[in-house]
C-alpha cells in the first residue's frame, strides 16, 4: 500500500504549492523542408509540424487527467529557421514565421520556438535574412519565439551580431514591445531546451523528440518554510530531496508522452521556472533562506546554493537531464523579483552577477524606451561574456519599452507577467560596439 | 515503460454522510475494484485514500477520473483518481 502521507504530500504540492509540468515540448526537425521557393517551404513546414504534433495536445491533456498532474504548456520547437532561410529566393523570411503561427493555431499549442539563428562565428545568408526579418516576423505573429546565439565558449563572441541585435531589438520594441518578450539572445545555447522563448530543435537532435520542463519554486519554498532553523547544509539537503520528487514527476510524464506518441524521449530540464502567481517565485525562495529582499547582499550566494542543490537532487531522478537546467530569474515572470525590482533593491547589475551562478540571464527585464541600441548591445555583450568565459548558457530578454521611463510598468499578460522599468546606465559604449569583429574564444585553463 | 493498473482515489474535504458509499458505487459501476481504504484527519482536513485496481475498467481511465472529479464537486469535496505510478515515481527509488 502506498503511504498515505506520500499521497497527501503529492496532492499538497500540486494543489497548494503550484507544482506542475511547465512544458511538454516536441522537437521537430525541418531539415527535409528546405526548398528554393518560400511558399513551398512554408507549406511543407506547416504540414510537417501539424502532422508530427497532431496528437501532442490531447495526449498531454489525457495524461494530465489520469495522473492528476497539471501540464501547463504544450509546445513545439523546430530546426533553426535560418538553415531553411538560406535556400529560398526571397530576403524576407516572415512567411516562414507565419507558417509556424498557423501550425501553432491548428495544434492549439501556446508557443512554437525555432525562428532562430546560430551566428557565434559569423553569418550565413540565411542567418542575416532571419535577423533582419525579426521585427516583421515577431510583429505579425503571436506565438512564434525567436533566438539568436551570438557567442560560445568554443568560438568566442560575434560582436557584429551583437551590434545588429541592439538595433533589431529597438526596432521590434518600436513596433510592439511584446515582440521583445519572444526573443532571446544567447551564449552557449542548448539544442534540447524545452523552455520558451529560447527553444529550438538543434541539428544534433533526432527527427522528433519529447523534452519536458518541470517547475516548482513554490514546493521548494514551502519545504524550506518547515525548517526555519536549519543550517545551510540542511537547507541544501531539503532542496535536493524536493528537486528529486519534482524531477521524477517530469521523468514520468516524459516517458508517458513519448510512449503514447511513439516519439523518442529526450531530456528533462531541471529548471525552477517561476510564474507571476503568488507562491511560485524563485526570489521568495532566496528570501526564505534568510534575505530581507532578493537583490541585496547574499543573493548570489543563496542562488548558487539553490541552483546547485536543484541539480544534485534532480540529476538522479531523470534518465537524461538536459536543456538549461538551473533556476530561472525572469523579472517580469516572478512575483518576488517584480517586488524586489520595484523597491530598487534588485538592480540590473545584481541580476548580472546572479546569472554567473544560475540559468539563464538578464531575463524579461524592461528598460526605458530611450535606451540606445549601443547600450542594449553592450549590456547583452556583458551577459554573453559571462557565459562564454564560464562555459555556461547565458541569455538576455530585454524590453526597451517605447515611451516608458523608470518608475513605469508594462503589462505583458499571462505567464509573462508585468515588468517595472529598471534603470540602466546610459554612458555610451558606442565606440566599443562599433568596432565590430569577433571576441576570440577564451582560454580553457588557467581559470582565475 | 511498465505501467501499473492500480490507481489511488483520494477524497479531501469536510466529512459528510455517504461519501464512501458514493465513491464505491461509482467504482462498481465502472468495473473498478477496491483493494484498500484508509481514512485520516490531517490538521483540519478529512482525507480518505482508496487503492483500486483498474484492470477491468469499462471506460477510459481519463474519463473515470473526470467522472470522479465531478462527483466530488456535487458533494462539496475534492475527489481525485490518479494512477499509482505518480506516487511511486515521486516517493520510491
Amino acid at each position: 500500500m502506498i503511504d498515505a502521507y506520500d499521497v497527501i504530500d503529492t496532492i499538497k504540492m500540486i494543489e497548494e504549492e503550484h507544482l506542475d509540468i511547465r512544458t511538454v515540448t516536441m522537437g521537430i526537425s525541418l531539415v527535409d523542408c528546405i526548398r528554393g521557393s518560400i511558399k513551398e517551404t512554408a507549406d511543407l513546414i506547416y504540414n510537417k509540424i501539424t502532422k508530427k504534433a497532431e496528437k501532442l495536445v490531447p495526449t498531454a491533456e489525457n495524461i494530465s487527467r489520469e495522473y492528476g498532474v497539471p501540464i501547463v504548456n504544450k509546445r513545439v520547437s523546430v530546426t533553426p529557421i535560418s538553415i531553411l532561410g538560406g535556400a529560398v529566393e526571397t530576403e524576407d523570411l516572415t512567411p516562414l514565421a507565419l507558417a509556424m503561427q498557423r501550425a501553432a493555431d491548428t495544434l492549439g499549442i501556446d508557443f512554437i520556438g525555432g525562428f532562430s539563428a546560430l551566428v557565434e562565428k559569423g553569418f550565413t545568408k540565411g542567418d542575416l535574412r532571419l535577423i533582419n526579418s525579426l521585427p516583421s516576423a515577431l510583429g505579425s505573429t503571436r506565438n512564434v519565439c525567436a533566438s539568436i546565439n551570438v557567442g560560445s565558449s568554443k568560438a568566442g563572441i560575434n560582436m557584429d551580431a551583437l551590434k545588429l541585435m541592439g538595433q533589431i531589438i529597438k526596432k521590434i520594441a518600436e513596433r510592439d514591445f511584446m515582440g521583445c518578450a519572444k526573443l532571446v539572445v544567447f551564449a552557449n545555447a542548448v539544442q534540447d531546451n524545452p523552455f520558451m522563448a529560447g527553444a529550438f530543435h538543434g541539428v544534433g537532435e533526432p527527427e522528433c523528440v519529447i523534452n519536458v520542463g518541470v517547475s516548482g519554486p513554490g514546493v521548494v519554498k514551502s519545504a524550506l518554510e518547515k525548517a526555519p532553523e536549519a543550517d545551510l547544509t540542511e537547507v541544501s539537503e531539503i532542496i535536493k530531496k524536493t528537486a528529486f520528487k519534482i524531477t521524477r514527476m517530469g521523468q514520468l510524464v516524459n516517458s508517458l508522452v513519448s510512449e503514447r506518441l511513439g516519439v523518442p524521449s529526450g531530456i528533462v530540464d531541471l529548471s525552477l521556472a517561476p510564474t507571476p502567481a503568488v507562491g511560485d517565485s524563485v526570489a521568495r525562495i532566496l528570501e526564505e533562506m534568510g534575505l530581507e529582499t532578493c537583490g541585496g547582499c547574499g543573493t548570489t550566494a543563496c542562488l548558487a546554493l539553490l541552483n546547485d542543490a536543484v541539480k544534485k537532487g534532480g540529476v538522479m531522478a531523470s534518465s537524461h537531464v538536459g536543456g538549461l537546467s538551473g533556476a530561472f530569474i525572469p523579472v517580469s515572470e516572478d512575483e518576488g523579483m517584480i517586488a524586489a525590482a520595484k523597491s530598487g533593491v534588485l538592480t540590473l547589475e545584481k541580476l548580472e552577477a546572479m546569472t554567473a551562478v544560475c540559468s539563464v540571464g538578464i531575463d524579461m527585464v524592461a528598460v526605458p524606451g530611450d535606451t540606445s541600441a549601443e547600450v542594449i548591445s553592450a549590456m547583452i555583450a556583458d551577459e554573453i561574456a559571462i557565459g562564454v568565459i564560464n562555459t555556461k548558457t547565458t541569455a538576455v530578454r530585454i524590453i526597451p519599452a517605447a515611451g516608458k521611463k523608470v518608475g513605469d510598468e508594462i503589462e505583458l499578460g499571462g505567464l509573462l507577467g508585468s515588468a517595472p522599468i529598471m534603470p540602466i546606465k546610459s554612458t555610451s559604449p558606442a565606440k566599443f560596439i562599433n568596432r565590430g569583429g569577433l571576441i576570440p574564444a577564451p582560454l580553457h585553463s588557467l581559470k582565475n | 515503460m511498465k505501467t501499473s493498473s492500480r490507481a489511488v482515489i483520494t477524497v479531501i474535504g469536510t466529512d459528510a454522510v455517504g461519501i464512501i458509499a458514493k465513491v464505491s458505487g461509482k467504482c462498481s459501476e465502472y468495473g473498478v475494484n477496491i483493494l484498500d481504504i484508509t481514512q485520516k484527519v490531517y490538521d483540519t482536513t478529512f482525507a480518505m485514500i482508496m487503492l483500486v485496481d483498474t484492470m477491468k475498467i469499462n471506460i477510459s481511465f481519463s474519463e473515470f477520473s473526470e467522472i470522479m472529479k465531478k462527483t466530488g464537486e456535487k458533494m462539496g469535496v475534492v475527489i481525485r483518481a490518479t494512477h499509482e505510478d505518480l506516487f511511486n515515481a515521486m516517493h520510491r527509488i
